[in-house]
């Protein structure tokens, strides 16, 4: 099932094309990495597929009337912004109010429940989010989206400045989703990371899909001299394909 | 004061209320300026006549330069114009507000003094004096109350409140404490249900200090009469007595207060 | 921008308890503020009056002059504490409220010009309709100016400037009016004032000011969302644009009416949604109807106790509740250095 069909995705600033002309295809089950050095346009394609800004060409999500397209897919900003001092508990309900607004059933309890058990955040549901650490509050964030339930969920640096434990298991989360039938994009620095849980990965570089197809394909060595200007290591282990970047080419 | 022996020759008014003394007692050519407030109906009772006067807004280089024998100021005019023509040499005679009928008296015998006409001074206060006792009503007082922008009102000690004492009327504000000027709550207007209630006429414009005037508890009391106060209350002259008069006649109107 | 850690550490209420102990704490001062003022009227005999109608002078003193004092006290504060609130709540910024970032300045100019133009005498609703278009075109300003993206410091300085140019602009105003009382009148309409308001009073601006607390009022959930930032709220189904022009309209209508009958009374919307916030554990939709509640209890309070502290004068309201706020102002931003360091 697709869940999201970008077709010819333009995003212009002035004349200059930050997106220049992407074509993507969600299906379920996939759990994308959007990959490429920083300024490739990774943030801003995310946002013209939600069609939070103008853009030029066609996103399915964004044809969406704004209710559908809230319980069609969630948004994890990279900013993390959380304004006042709410619980934990509370912010993450919020991500139910697209298909509840006003009181909470015993079903959105529930989901509400697994989402915190998720991200191990169990015992932190009276404390106040602002109180918290920069990794926890966001763990509380990747929660709300967790909570929000979607068939798609698109998240812009979700495991940026998490310690290493937070970040497998945040990917961890995002890949049994997609295993469980949901599409995941995740624009993501961490090539290792990329590389270990993403089922595909999808390479901008200046605004254009470059590369698309599995990690070992896309990550390959003419690929990482051409975009990222660096070298890198691959290996498999037993706990599953492993890469680091080694050294900078210039 | 004993008085020039000699009328002054030159006589400038810098006062509301000695401009219309000073109309009244002075010879033809003796006065030669009175205050902007002289033409204003509102508040002076001698408008029509002071168009015949040159205007001054009593500042002392404009008095000075008209060089007066005498200067006629109030004792609130602003202490630095007169000690300013005191110091050129210029003489000015000072008169404080009048707060009662007998002052007004006084004041009127004062002014013409002042401006050597001593007998004609003495004329006009004995006359005043005599109408005075004759617009007296004694017997039961009927109450009335002073109403103006924010609730002001004039109490104990005032002009305002001995032509009310004189004319048969007892003072809501003197008697709610109020010495000279202050507030008199709405709440204890409305409680008292005064018979007449004395206050001023609207200003062109807008404010919200006059909307309290029109007050819909105010318009309801059934008992109140409305009286417009005028020009003729501001100062101790002789024009007092037509508001002696209105004052007497409606006091007239009213059925022997049991 | 980071959240703002509260040094008062008052206990999270349950939202049924916390609206039952404001809903009782505001009727207990609407009746203080019934059986309070100059009049001297006892206890039975001015709550007879008020509902009998029996009584000459005391229905009167009951009926024209304190009720509508009481009433207009009433939502006045609300107004104000919700608008405090709701604005707060987009802005997401604890510094804005109508009167710090020259909302209420610009709704007393546009009272002002209504009256001294004669068009308020021509047809009664001007006066409101003026205010509400003054109010209106500042809420617009600030936006402009210093909307979501700007900071702390941008929503100042654009408040400071509206103020500031608002004020000067009354003040000349008034001073060129043909009424000699009018000049004078700069302090009422700056500090705020309930004294001698009638019932034609309350029936002009009670209904704007309950549209527009409708409308603010509306915003709960979007306000909620907006917790996380635009584009998440947008992302999670909030029509943004849609939010912002409700705001605007609900401020200019509420604000615009009560500042037309009241004058501008300060502080009430920067402290009240600061106190109410930890007890409604942050929440925008739950700080909207508290923040309405303890304005109302705030100015009432303090229209009361005008009348306890200086019965025979006209005692502005802004005085006592710049008493109160402004120190709370400066406690305020002393804890955001604090954060920001």
């Amino acid at each position: 099932m697709i869940l999201l069909r970008l077709t010819d995705l333009r995003v212009r600033r002035g004349h200059c094309p930050v997106v220049d002309g992407v074509n993507l295809t969600v299906d379920a089950g996939e759990f994308i990495g959007l990959i490429g050095p920083n300024g490739a346009g990774k943030t801003t394609l995310l946002r013209a597929a939600l069609g939070l800004l103008p853009f030029e060409g066609v996103s399915t999500l964004a044809a969406l009337p704004v209710a559908e397209r809230s319980r069609a897919a969630t948004f994890l900003p990279q900013g993390r912004d959380i304004a006042w001092p709410v619980s934990v508990g509370d912010l993450v309900a919020l991500g139910r109010a697209p298909h509840q607004p006003g009181r909470l059933t015993a079903a959105d309890r529930a989901i509400i429940d697994r989402a915190l058990m998720l991200m191990g955040l169990g015992g932190f549901r009276e404390r106040k989010a602002t109180a918290l650490s920069g990794g926890e509050q966001a763990r509380v964030l990747i929660a709300r989206a967790l909570a929000q339930d979607t068939p798609l969920l698109l998240a812009d640096e979700p495991v940026a400045g998490l310690d290493p434990e937070a970040q497998l298991r945040c990917m961890q989360v995002f890949a049994g989703l997609a295993a469980g039938g949901r599409g995941v994009v995740a624009a993501i620095h961490d090539l290792g990371l990329a590389a270990r849980f993403c089922t595909r990965l999808v390479l901008l570089d200046q605004g254009r899909l470059v590369d698309t197809g599995p990690p070992r394909t896309v990550l390959s060595k003419a690929n990482l001299a051409r975009v990222f200007h660096v070298q890198g290591f691959h290996a498999e282990t037993p706990d599953g394909p492993v890469f680091q970047p080694t050294g900078v080419l210039r | 004061m004993a008085g020039p022996v000699h009328p002054p020759a030159r006589v400038v008014s810098i006062n509301l209320c000695t401009d219309q003394l000073a109309m009244l007692l002075s010879d033809p050519g003796q006065l030669i300026s009175v205050t902007h407030l002289a033409l204003d109906p509102l508040v002076s009772s001698m408008a029509a006549e002071a168009s015949a006067y040159p205007v001054n807004r009593g500042q002392a280089e404009q008095v000075f330069l008209l060089q007066p024998d005498l200067v006629l100021a109030g004792t609130y005019t602003a202490t630095a114009t007169v000690d300013l023509l005191r110091s050129l040499g210029v003489d000015v005679v000072q008169v404080p507000p009048v707060t009662s009928l007998a002052e007004a008296a006084a004041q009127i015998r004062l002014i013409g003094a002042a401006l050597g006409h001593r007998a004609r001074g003495e004329a006009m206060a004995r006359a005043f004096e005599g109408e005075v006792v004759a617009l007296t009503r004694r017997g039961p007082r009927v109450t009335a109350a002073f109403h103006y922008p924010n609730g002001y009102t004039t109490g104990k000690g005032t002009l305002a409140d001995d032509v009310l004492g004189r004319t048969g009327f007892s003072n809501l504000g003197a008697e709610a404490g109020v010495t000279g000027g202050g507030i008199l709550p709405l709440e204890r207007l409305v409680m008292a249900n005064p018979a007449v209630i004395v206050s001023s006429t609207l200003y062109p414009g807008a404010s919200r200090s006059e909307e309290v005037l029109g007050h819909p508890a105010l318009r309801a009391l059934k008992a109140a009469r409305g009286v417009a106060s005028d020009a003729d209350w501001v100062c101790g002259t002789p024009h007092i007595l037509r508001v002696l008069r209105r004052m007497t006649a409606l006091r007239d109107t009213f059925a022997a207060v049991p | 921008m980071a959240g703002l850690r509260v040094s008062v550490s008052l206990p999270r209420l349950v939202p049924g308890l916390l609206g039952a102990l404001l809903g009782g704490l505001v009727a207990a001062l609407f009746v203080a503020s019934l059986l309070i003022g100059p009049a001297g009227l006892g206890l039975r005999e001015s709550l007879a009056a008020l509902v009998t109608g029996r009584g000459e002078a005391v229905v009167l003193v009951m009926r024209e002059i304190r009720l509508p004092r009481a009433l207009l006290g009433l939502l006045v504060g609300a107004v104000l504490g919700l608008s405090g609130a709701a604005m707060q709540g987009y802005l997401r910024n604890p510094l804005a409220e109508p009167g710090l970032i020259g909302v209420s300045a610009t709704a007393a100019l546009g009272a002002v010009l209504a009256l001294q133009t004669g068009l308020a005498a021509l047809f009664v609703g001007a006066l409101p309709l003026m205010a509400l278009a003054g109010a209106g075109v500042s809420v617009l300003l600030i936006l402009a100016l210093a909307g979501p993206r700007g900071g702390a410091l941008a929503l100042i300085l654009a408040g400071i400037a509206v103020s500031a140019l608002a004020g000067a602009a009354t003040s000349l105003v008034l001073n060129l009016s043909p009424n000699p009382f009018a000049a004078m009148e700069i302090v009422y309409w700056m500090m705020g004032s309930l004294a001698d308001r009638s019932m034609a009073h309350v029936w002009l601006a009670a209904p704007l000011m309950v549209a527009g607390m409708a409308l603010l009022l509306s915003l709960g959930q979007g306000l909620d969302a907006l917790t996380l930032g635009e584009d998440a709220a947008q992302a999670m189904g909030v029509r943004l644009v849609r939010l912002r022009w409700t705001l605007i309209c609900g401020t200019a209508l509420a604000v615009g009416a009560a500042v037309a009958v009241a004058g501008a009374v300060g502080f009430v919307g920067l402290v009240v949604p600061h106190l109410m916030r930890p007890l409604v554990g942050g929440m925008p939709s739950r700080l909207l109807p508290a923040a309405a509640l303890g304005g109302a209890a705030m100015v009432l309070g303090a229209d009361v106790a005008v009348r306890l502290v200086a019965p025979d004068q006209d005692l502005k309201l802004g005085v006592l509740t710049a008493l109160i706020g402004a120190p709370f102002f400066l406690h305020l931003i002393w804890q955001m250095r604090r954060v920001e360091a």
